[in-house]
């Protein structure tokens, strides 16, 4: 027995009339071919992703690595999440997470990088190994003892 | 007011009022409702992305501290492991979705069947996961103060991933057992659940399973030409020769004056990095802490995420979900694209580095 037939709701939805996508009013299902096209897509650039990595393209390595992530990230979240179709406010909040940890990471590198060069990197290696003979002593003595000549 | 016919769950309490036992009291439709929710699992979302921002910000400091640590501990990272981590969870995350699409259209069946997916696929994580991490075990790789150096004699005794399949062994001994009692009982409900549990259970070996077979075939493997640790094998004899033999290379390393084997472990001279002290507790340990810290947290993610879609296939297989009540799916699905999300990022961080 399947129970899908829904006659009326309580309220009468404002909102119903405007959606009209499957059963009930509110709700948004996806569609297969999207999803299977965002999967695709996301596998391709999985592919890119780790085939640019064999790649040498020095410091810009980083860049184009984090451009594709952010890109499947957008595609997950847009798609998959169905935040294109959601309210504002959900997408608002999220989007605030996301500048924040910008905050967070951009201050925190910022302020290491420009104390990095004044800090004094004592080598783990060095620091295991015995410490140097002390150096001869310094004329203290000599100022004792007057010279005979 | 009217009623509504939609049905109730099949031990629904028997409301002397007007709406249905799937809505609230103190929302006044289905769609306030779902909204509701949402929302709370949207902020929710936004914890755990600053959650993670925090180790995210850990790795990113120590990377433009100490580049060079990062270029001589990747190579310890098996990146087709991990780009098949990723193909696994972005499938996990189309069925999911799909799972929702299912619970909009009340489904009842896909519902089901694309939960039960998702869930093998995140066992399937964790089974590679498991060899990855049992592999990095072998070798010393630790979290800094137990990072073992290339050349130090004190082998890691036991076959972690042995250890490691011991519990989902159990699980899935016992999901069996529940399948054939409940299909000798003819009892849907219960086949509907211990069927997806099980199927799950043995997608976590077939992940061991594809681990071992692509950790055994790296080059930068010492002397375990054959698949090793496979608990499958009935000899577990095999497994501890293969598993010594990674010892004893590490035993040769450090005898000095003795030669270098050709599988060696790694040796920072032929890597190519100047510093040799990156080989220590305080740089390439700090790595693999790092690593272990990110990964294992969301493996812990996953492992939650588990927990909650078999809730979700219980709550499916009584028929609890419908076009006016779907809110859980949707927002465990949130939840479980969240997971991805990470690993999209985690990814190309830990094991692309060149």
């Amino acid at each position: 027995m399947s129970h899908t037939t829904v006659d009326s709701s309580v309220h009468v939805d404002s909102h119903g009339d405007a959606h009209g996508h499957g059963d009930g009013e509110f709700a948004h299902p996806a569609s297969i071919t999207m999803l299977f096209s965002v999967f695709f897509t996301l596998l391709a650039l999985t592919i890119l992703t780790v085939w640019q990595s064999t790649l040498d393209i020095g410091a810009a390595e980083i860049w184009v690595t984090m451009g594709i992530a952010t890109v499947k990230a957008g595609l997950v979240i847009l798609f998959f999440m169905h935040l294109l179709w959601d309210k504002p406010l959900n997408a608002i909040f999220f989007l605030s997470s996301i500048i924040f940890v910008g905050l967070f990471l951009g201050f925190t590198l910022t302020d290491a990088q420009g104390y990095h060069s004044t800090v004094e990197i004592k080598d783990t290696l060095e620091a295991s190994l015995p410490p140097a003979p002390a150096p001869a002593p310094a004329p203290a003595p000599a100022m004792t003892s007057t010279p005979t000549t | 007011m009217s009623d509504i016919s939609i049905p109730t769950s099949g031990q629904a309490d028997d409301h002397s009022h007007d709406h249905p036992a799937w809505l609230a009291h103190h929302f006044d439709d289905a769609e306030q409702q779902f909204d509701s929710g949402k929302l709370g699992m949207w902020l929710f979302l936004v914890t755990e992305v600053l959650f993670f921002s925090g180790m995210f910000v850990a790795y990113a400091l120590f990377r433009s501290l100490h580049p060079e640590v990062f270029v001589y501990a990747s190579q310890f990272l098996n990146a087709k492991l991990g780009a098949i981590n990723t193909g696994v969870l972005l499938f996990s995350s189309l069925t999911m979705a799909w799972a929702v699409r299912a619970a909009q259209l009340s489904q009842q069946k896909i519902l089901v069947s694309m939960l039960a997916m998702t869930l093998s696929c995140a066992a399937m994580f964790l089974g590679v996961k498991a060899v990855e991490y049992t592999h990095k075990w072998d070798l010393g790789l630790l979290p800094a103060g137990m990072y073992v150096t290339q050349g130090i004699a004190e082998p890691l005794h036991g076959n972690w991933l042995q250890i490691l399949c011991i519990p989902a062994a159990v699980l899935a001994v016992a999901f069996a057992a529940w399948y054939l009692f409940a299909l000798v009982g003819r009892n849907q409900f219960q086949l509907q659940i211990a069927g997806p549990l099980l199927v799950a259970a043995l997608c976590f070996f077939a992940g061991v399973q594809l681990g071992v077979f692509l950790e055994s075939g790296e080059s930068h493997g010492a002397g375990h030409g054959a698949a090793h640790g496979d608990h499958h094998s009935d000899a577990s004899g095999h497994s501890h020769d293969v598993h010594s033999g990674v010892v004893d290379h590490l035993v040769a390393a450090s005898i000095p004056g003795q030669a270098f084997p050709n599988e060696v472990l790694v040796d920072p001279k032929r890597v190519g990095i100047d510093q040799p002290d990156i080989n220590q507790r305080g740089r390439a340990g700090v790595f693999f802490g790092i690593y272990y810290m990110m990964t294992g947290v969301h493996a812990v993610h996953i492992l939650g995420g588990m927990a909650v879609i078999t809730w979700l296939i219980v709550k499916a297989a009584r028929h609890e979900f419908h076009s006016k009540y779907f809110g859980p799916v949707d927002n465990v699905g949130l939840y479980w694209h969240l997971v991805d999300f990470i690993w999209i990022f985690l990814f190309p961080l830990l094991y692309l580095i060149r």
